[in-house]
């Protein structure tokens, strides 16, 4: 069943596992037996494990068929990176698992809580087959056990590290959405901002507006917030400068829609909007913007 | 670095073409005040498009043309900030207030049209 060589992978295995200088060719010996334990006991220790996972109601989100498939796979990784000792493909197995079920509403405990079962469940059997003798089982804990937790780390990691990236696309996904610089008429433009904005996302604003004003050549711009429920005194100044900075291009800048608690907090801090051209709501805005430029709108009916 | 001034009519346009030293600010506003008086301009228009940066002595400097030039009865008009000159000036406070403001050199010259008919 196994041979005791001095190849590099056999090198690298007792290195990465023992630690220590008498028992390392044991150590990889043992590593084999116990790959080969984990595989011949394949599917009583798999169907285990679903069990164990439906008892403490993890992955409620998927079903059972779901749940047996990707266990398979998740076993067959673990054993295999317990046999080889590099972490590389179960990495990029992991990132590819937290792909899938991330969408399906899987949790960080969830993953967390799995993997820690099957190393239970492995464990167990362990203790199981070599109870009779404690020396040996503790030899072959030794080997086991500094890569079962290595294999858990790097899951849960390869988990939460594809949440932050998914939930940071999603953030700039957001933040571009949100703020479009829409021309409505010759040289008027209307920005309407929805949502929070934070310090980053007001630059921004900013930024594209100015060079809004620049390529449409805009008079008068319409900066509607409606849709922006709270407002401190850093995002307040953001909007003050927003407006400085658009004159300074040649453009007068109209702010609409001004909540009851937004009104509140800007007199309650003080902010100087005394410069700043205010109306109750983005029509009353627009209206105003067309008479400022100079148009006038009349129905049908009058202008015959 | 001379700024070149141009008449244009009863207007005159001063193309500011690159980084101005503290030293070339101060020639160029005693340089276009005389322009002012000699050709009798009832408008003038600073053309800063190419500037991509403007600190508070050049903005100060821009304020003080546009008083002296208003004791002459006549009216000031900066064209040509770019967006992020613009962004820039704001963040560090440098307004340019009592001073008109217009996108482009076109509309600068609407401005000043705009303003000598109503004065007219």
């Amino acid at each position: 069943m196994a041979r005791i060589d001095s190849s590099p992978s056999n090198t690298q295995v007792q290195e990465e596992y023992s630690g220590g200088g008498e028992h390392t060719r044991p150590a990889s010996l043992l590593l084999r037996e116990l790959v080969a334990h984990l595989r011949d006991n394949r599917t009583q220790l798999r169907e285990e494990w679903a069990r164990r996972i439906t008892e403490a109601q993890l992955l409620t989100a998927m079903t059972k068929d779901e749940i047996f498939a990707e266990a398979t796979s998740v076993y067959d990784n673990y054993v295999e990176a317990l046999e080889t000792g590099t972490f590389e493909a179960l990495q990029a197995y992991a990132r590819n698992l937290s792909e899938r079920i991330i969408p399906r509403g899987v949790e960080t405990h969830e993953v967390v809580g799995i993997v820690l079962l099957l190393r239970d469940v492995l464990a167990r059997s362990l203790f199981a087959k070599y109870q009779t003798d404690f020396t040996k089982l503790n030899r072959i804990l030794d080997a086991y056990e500094p890569a079962a937790n290595r294999i858990a780390n790097t899951v849960a990691v390869g988990f939460v590290q594809e949440r932050e990236r998914i939930i940071r696309e999603q953030q700039e996904a957001i933040r571009e959405l949100s703020t479009p610089v829409l021309q409505v008429r010759e040289r008027l433009l209307i920005l309407p901002i929805i949502g929070v904005i934070d310090p980053q996302r007001a630059r921004q604003l900013t930024e594209q507006l100015l060079r809004g004003i620049r390529t449409n050549r805009a008079k008068v711009v319409v900066i509607d917030i409606t849709g922006v429920a709270a407002m401190d005194a850093t995002v307040a100044n953001h909007l003050v400068q927003t407006v400085e900075a658009s004159r300074l291009l040649g453009a007068t800048v109209i702010v609409t829609g001004l909540s009851p608690e937004i009104a509140q907090t800007i007199v309650n801090i003080g902010v100087d909007l005394g410069k700043m051209n205010t109306v109750g709501d983005l029509q009353g805005g627009i209206e105003q913007a067309e008479r400022l430029l100079g148009y006038k709108v009349v129905p049908f009916a009058e202008a015959s | 670095m001379e700024v070149p001034i141009l008449k244009q009519g009863d207007f005159l346009i001063a193309t500011v073409q690159a980084a101005l030293t503290d030293a070339d600010l101060l020639h160029f506003r005693t340089a276009l005040i005389q322009q002012v008086v000699r050709c009798r301009s009832r408008g003038v228009i600073v053309d800063v498009t190419s500037l991509d940066v403007m600190d508070s002595f050049a903005s100060r400097t821009l304020r003080e043309i546009a008083q002296m030039i208003r004791l002459r009865g006549a009216e000031t008009v900066i064209v040509g900030i770019q967006p992020e000159v613009a962004f820039a000036m704001v963040q560090l406070g440098l307004k340019l207030e009592d001073v008109a403001t217009a996108l482009d050199l076109e509309e600068g010259l609407a401005h000043l049209q705009q303003k000598s008919e109503s004065t007219a």
